[in-house]
């Protein structure tokens, strides 16, 4: 069984690495974004800094949205995903395995370059470092949650559109407690009550949204 | 009697047409009770003059709203559990209503806060999340309208109703506990301190014929609504041929 998950995770991982501009772009796509903020609402230090958080969550938000569609997208139109379908392990697992490394390509990258994004808006040491816990936390949960959503609208017209509709209002509570954590540590109040309630949220999802995918795979691929 | 028998659309189609009109008129009725006694009878608050009483319709439709979700989320388990193409009808007639009472307990709500906190939307925890519902009825039937096959449309929007169901008590309390944190705005929320502890008791009996009559309102939208929708599915059935033969001659 968990060979059949490190099998899975294994090959989309190569496949990831043999089309490296993929990753690339979900990574620059997240740069851009946060970087289109201060040119918005002006280079002030001390206004950068109080909305750093919540610019970087949000382009996480958006960016980890993007990359939803290559998730079954592709093993969807040449067949492979109709294999995975048919295989005796439990089609859970393999979802499982497909977040998972869907994950390690377009949501880890975005935790490794987060700091850096967050020195550019001011952010001292502490803050920085809760920056990349909540994200290490969250996106995980994003990854979880989106598969839902990519999967119930594989190979539908404007899928694109419609699983930004269907996803972004289930990933506000993973925005606020993920932005939060960051503010509570800029204001020095602390946040192991942020980051209980991130990695609450990871273990339920972790929990149901493999099922949930599986079923919403079985939908629409039937 | 076995209930069953009419989770079948042939024997429910002439069904909710009678029980439609019933509710429908029993709604017209009460609606027009409600707001004779919600314009006249009940008395100026002391507090928030004649402005309060928006509540009369903005109260039942925040509930409705919440409420319509909730039903329509058992509808889409029934539908899952059982398999019955009735179940899933039903989650998708009552959808459109649900959006509509949000965008009315919104929209009363803006046109309530302007006189009485001086800002058509604060970002309060009860706005925000009603606002989210918004977004998740508007999903349910932009996904709906997306999926050409109606038997996998009905399956995706069940399982998405699950999925939204499950979520609620979550985004609420995040949105509350984000609201807490911040207590940046200086509006105080006090829409249930203010009234419902002076509400008098004809106030209570308005709000609550308001209240029946959004519900018998739901009902019978939602059942005519789903006569449509097995008339539509159901087109190439032989019982709808014959019914339409007969309603021709």
């Amino acid at each position: 069984m968990f060979a059949a998950l490190k099998c899975i995770i294994a090959r989309d991982l190569t496949l990831a690495l043999r089309h490296r501009s993929d990753v690339l772009t979900t990574v620059f796509f997240f740069i851009i974004v946060v970087s289109l903020f201060p040119l918005g609402v002006g280079p002030e230090t001390d206004l950068l800094r109080s909305m750093a958080a919540g610019v970087v969550w949000v382009s996480a938000l958006l960016a980890s949205m993007l990359s939803l569609s290559r998730l079954f997208a592709d093993d969807f139109n040449d067949g492979t995903l109709e294999q995975l379908l048919l295989t005796p392990q439990p089609l859970a697992l393999i979802v499982f395995g497909k977040i998972l490394a869907h994950w390690i390509i377009s949501g880890l990258p975005l935790v490794l370059i987060a700091p850096l994004l967050g020195l550019q808006f001011g952010l001292g040491g502490d803050a920085l470092m809760m920056l990349v816990l909540t994200l290490l936390l969250g996106t995980p949960v994003l990854s979880l949650i989106g598969a839902i959503g990519a999967a119930l609208t594989l190979g539908l017209r404007g899928g694109g559109v419609l699983v930004s509709l269907l996803v972004l209002p289930l990933y506000i509570p993973v925005l606020i407690f993920g932005a939060g954590g960051v503010e509570a540590t800029v204001s020095g109040m602390g946040a192991e009550g942020h980051l209980s309630l991130l990695g609450a949220m990871l273990i339920l999802s972790l929990l149901l949204a493999p099922l949930a995918s599986a079923a919403a795979l079985r939908i629409s691929v039937e | 009697m076995n209930l069953f028998k009419y989770s079948a659309p042939s024997i429910f189609y002439p069904l909710a047409g009678r029980l439609a009109t019933g509710f429908a008129i029993a709604a017209v009725l009460l609606l027009a009770i409600g707001l004779y006694m919600s314009f006249f009878v009940a008395p100026t608050d002391y507090k928030q003059g004649e402005g309060y009483r928006i509540m009369f319709i903005h109260v039942p439709a925040a509930w409705m709203s919440m409420f319509i979700y909730l039903v329509m989320a058992a509808w889409a388990a029934a539908g899952m559990i059982w398999r019955t193409r009735l179940s899933s009808m039903m989650a998708s007639a009552l959808a459109p209503t649900g959006a509509m009472f949000t965008f009315i307990a919104l929209w009363t709500g803006a046109l309530w806060g302007k006189p009485m906190w001086g800002a058509w939307w604060v970002w309060d925890a009860r706005l925000t999340s009603e606002l989210i519902l918004l977004f998740l009825y508007i999903g349910y039937m932009a996904m709906e309208s997306a999926i050409d096959d109606p038997r996998r449309a009905a399956r995706a929007c069940g399982l998405l109703a699950l999925v939204g169901v499950i979520n609620i008590p979550i985004i609420y309390y995040s949105v509350k506990w984000w609201n807490t944190l911040h207590q940046g705005a200086s509006i105080k929320m006090s829409e249930s301190g203010g009234i419902e502890s002076s509400m008098t008791e004809i106030m209570l009996w308005t709000m609550l014929i308001m209240t029946f009559a959004c519900w018998f309102y739901t009902i019978a939208v939602a059942l005519t609504r789903v006569r449509s929708i097995i008339l539509e599915r159901e087109s190439k059935t032989v019982w709808v041929k014959e019914m339409l033969q007969q309603g021709e001659k």
